[in-house]
């Protein structure tokens, strides 16, 4: 009898799916399967493509190809002028989605924005444990309970948020994945039914896609949510079909297969490029590829034997040789397309003889140095071993000698982090938020020492410059005191800048209005199909 | 023949057994923290870090997680994936009928193929077609399968267009499914041309999964053969007058199969191990694909599991293979 029920209702579904073949359809070739479709405790880039910014919305959101905030599900807000209380006014009239396994009953208001807080944050929420060993890595990377004082609901769509402390780049937290609006009528429904479980495998939010269906690791299926707060968007139907091979996704991509594919390997950009059914977008990732040296170790103490260091370092051949074009080189830790970026910092130029004669006048001879090479490869540096060696070289011309050193990924970090750790270590970062402080008070902030300040370094007059950009509220200011800065790390040199990837998204012809996102998000809203 | 199975099964417990402690210690033996790995770039705080382990339990002596995954496994509970916190046991369910299907067609290819192949190599030993299989076979045993399923992809999908390029069916067709095997539930709800789509998705993956065993079936067959052909009774039965196919077919090759199928059982552990990289190749939704993920995710109780449970089905399969041999030669039952 149920397999009777499923074959009718599968019918049902192939002669819908049938009926609908003139539909509008995307297909996305995806680059790993989401761990599931809640993004308050997931991490990864494919974990939020497949739910923040397909199903979900935020407060604020980030403007289409930048890292702007501007209106969400809140349609406006105040900060008060201590910079402590920020009220929000709601959008009335927000839709959740209706699905098979729930109809809500009202729109969207404050509780829910209150419920997608405290479940990350109050730990007698039900949600806080719902599913086995959860961690809200992201609401507590950015400190949220170390800012967040209160969320209070002022009036059905008014939500005022008052803080411990002013924080400027707030506001760009509350645009990011892990601060996607959920129902809390949904929630309460699955509590009562006792399926919390069911949160994260069958979402339901404001977004301008609905969830229709998950065969793991294979495809996920959405559908145009018709009631969508912004208007329906212009495709009907949108598919991610899981694709984790870079190569075979290029060969889906030429195929037909797929539409838009992420991620393609570096040497097949060219062949991509000449395909005349096909367009490559490119873009500079918002990300640093770096090298930190430990500024409490001898001789790496002395900002001279660091700048000399740099100089040694020929970053334009590695660039060329390491990225083959998907990247340039690093002037300052933040990348160009990052607000308050300083055009006026000059990068120490590689010279050997100066870089030779600046160690000899240091006093140093005979260095021998660690040199730390990530084992994975990451788009801000595809090869840290390469990387390592061509330095090694470089560095051998002006008599230092380098050991490469390199253990598993997560051990490497965490050897890493140690304030006594030898030598050079090759990391890298990538924007969460568009927020310079993102990049600065994350990397090298004094209190980041031991947890992601793999320079161990503490510059009183670098320190005061980006405190005091995280408090005041004015962007005008707040870019001042970033590009100051800018200039104190590289007059100081705690690490060696070396890139900045770029980012390439090819995709086929009939695709129309696709934008590349500086954070490095995929987002259809705006995507429309050619007939 | 009852007391030759129930020997074969007491000899499972202590490989069950040896299973478990592997497939518990492998991943930890790997480098790498679980808890590190799920982190992403921001990292966990010490404080949080404590709180993690002891959720999961990593805080207890090595052996006393050994025995509490074990005292579950006893109990059906396969743990909760440390990365999709779904329950091992139901991805492993949603995900094994893909990796059977593909396992199947590419074990019947093989053998299909790999037999005949093998007997007419060794019919005509030394003839042009003796050589030519051979040094295919060889040439297929020796293939990288990463390059492999990349070469055939590349020319028969990207440059002929005969075949997709991955996946287990068109984009465009869905449906909840009912057995898990795309061929039979496209079957049930008789959408014919979603069978079509699901067959010239499963050719190429098969072709590369079934290349080493094809290898191997071919050239045990032929090495077999050319054994029994050689022997006494064969001679007799040539003398006798009998027609070389009744020869061949009657008295030679019924022989000769028990080696080949004691091969063709160990090939599906061979087929398991495949199938992790044909299943990353072609984006094939099973459990080769599921572990290898589960691996560089440093999800070890999908590792643990997973592993044992795969394990289960290969034991199990080649206890059938043993209860077939013994139906093949009488003579291995009795003693």
């Amino acid at each position: 009898m149920k397999l009777m029920k499923s074959l009718l209702a599968a019918t049902a579904i192939i002669a819908l799916a049938a009926g609908a073949a003139q539909a509008k359809q995307l297909v996305f070739c995806s680059e790993a399967s989401p761990a599931h479709f809640d993004p308050g405790p997931t991490t990864g880039g494919n974990d939020f493509d497949a739910s923040s910014r397909t199903i979900f919305n935020r407060l604020v959101e980030f403007k289409h190809g930048g890292t702007e905030v501007e209106p969400g599900l809140a349609e406006s807000w105040e900060i008060s002028d201590d910079g402590l209380v920020y009220t929000f006014h709601l959008r009335p009239n927000v839709k959740f989605h209706t699905t098979s396994y729930f109809t809500p009953t009202r729109d969207f208001n404050a509780d829910d924005v209150i419920f997608s807080f405290e479940r990350q944050w109050k730990e007698d929420n039900a949600y806080y444990t719902y599913l086995s060993g959860l961690s809200w890595d992201y609401f507590q990377g950015m400190d949220m309970p170390k800012y967040l004082k209160s969320i209070e609901k002022v009036d059905d769509l008014t939500v005022k948020i008052t803080l411990n402390e002013p924080n400027s780049p707030m506001i760009a937290n509350l645009g990011m994945d892990f601060a996607s609006i959920m129902s809390k009528e949904y929630a309460d429904q699955l509590e009562a039914a006792g399926t919390l479980a069911d949160f994260a495998s069958a979402p339901v939010g404001t977004g301008p896609f609905q969830f229709v269906d998950y065969q793991t690791d294979a495809v996920i299926r959405y559908s145009a949510f018709p009631d969508y707060w912004a208007g329906k968007v212009a495709i009907d139907d949108l598919i991610f079909a899981i694709t984790t091979d870079p190569a075979v996704r290029v060969q889906k991509l030429k195929a037909g297969e797929c539409d838009i594919i992420p991620y393609p390997a570096p040497a097949d950009i060219a062949d991509l490029q000449a395909d005349p059914n096909l367009v490559v977008q490119e873009q500079e990732g918002l990300n640093i590829g770096y090298m930190s040296y430990n500024t409490t170790v001898a001789p790496m103490d002395n900002v001279a034997v660091r700048k000399a260091l740099n100089q040694a370092i020929n970053k334009d051949a590695i660039i060329e040789a390491v990225y083959q074009g998907a990247g340039q080189v690093a002037v300052n830790l933040i990348p160009p397309t990052m607000w308050s970026y300083n055009t006026a910092v000059k990068d120490d130029a590689y010279d050997p003889a100066a870089a030779k004669a600046a160690l000899e006048a240091a006093g140093v001879k005979d260095l021998t140095l660690d040199l730390w090479a990530m084992p994975v490869s990451r788009p801000y540096n595809p090869n840290a071993q390469r990387v390592a060696e061509l330095i090694q070289a470089d560095w051998a011309a002006v008599g230092v000698k380098a050991n490469i050193v390199s253990y598993e990924w997560t051990e490497y970090r965490e050897r890493g982090k140690a304030k006594d750790r030898p030598g050079a270590f090759q990391i890298g970062w990538t924007g969460d938020n568009g927020d310079p402080d993102n990049f600065f008070a994350t990397l090298f902030s004094c209190s980041a020492i031991g947890v992601s300040n793999y320079s161990s370094w503490c510059d009183e007059g670098f320190e005061k410059l980006i405190q005091d950009a995280k408090t005041v509220p004015d962007q005008a200011e707040r870019t001042k005191l970033y590009e100051q800065a800018q200039v104190v790390f590289k007059e100081q040199a705690p690490a060696l800048t070396l890139a900045h990837s770029k980012v390439f998204m090819p995709m086929s012809k009939r695709v129309i209005g696709f934008t590349m996102d500086p954070l490095g998000i995929h987002r259809f809203d705006n995507v429309d199909v050619a007939e | 023949m009852l007391r030759y199975i129930l020997h074969k099964l007491a000899l499972i417990v202590p490989t069950v057994i040896g299973i478990t402690i592997c497939s518990f210690a492998f991943i930890r033996l790997l480098p790498g923290d679980p808890i590190l790995a799920m982190a992403g770039q921001h990292g966990v705080s010490p404080e949080r870090y404590e709180i993690l382990k002891e959720q999961f339990g990593f805080n207890m002596p090595i052996w006393q997680q050994y025995l509490s995954y074990v005292w579950n496994v006893l109990h059906g509970d396969f743990g909760i994936s440390l990365a999709t916190k779904r329950p091992v046991l139901t991805d492993f369910l949603a995900l094994f009928p893909a990796t059977i299907e593909l396992a199947l067609f590419a074990m019947l290819l093989a053998v299909a193929l790999g037999i005949p192949a093998g007997i007419f190599a060794a019919v005509k030993r030394g003839s042009w077609f003796d050589q030519l299989t051979m040094g295919v076979a060889l040439t297929g045993y020796s293939m990288p399968i990463f390059w492999w399923g990349l070469l055939l992809i590349i020319f028969f999908s990207g440059y002929l267009g005969w075949t997709p390029v991955s996946g287990r069916i068109a984009i465009n067709f869905f449906f909840k499914p009912i057995t898990g095997f795309m061929l039979v539930d496209t079957l049930l709800y008789g959408n014919w041309a979603a069978f079509v789509s699901a067959v010239r998705h499963l050719i190429l993956p098969a072709v590369v999964l079934g290349t080493i065993p094809l290898a191997v079936i071919a050239r045990q067959t032929r090495s077999a053969m050319l054994e029994v052909l050689g022997e006494d009774y064969v001679r007799t039965a040539r003398a006798k007058g009998l027609s070389p196919s009744r020869v061949i077919n009657i008295h030679a090759l019924r022989n000769a199969m028990i080696p080949v199928v004691t091969t063709i059982g160990l090939q599906v552990g061979m087929l398991m191990a495949g199938a992790i990289l044909t299943e990353t190749i072609f984006s094939w939704p099973g459990i080769g694909k599921w572990m290898i993920e589960s691996i560089s995710k440093r999800d070890y109780v999908v590792v643990q599991s997973g592993l044992l449970l795969i394990a289960l089905v290969v034991m199990a399969v080649n206890l059938i293979v043993d209860v077939l041999y013994a139906v093949i030669n009488p003579r291995i039952r009795a003693r």
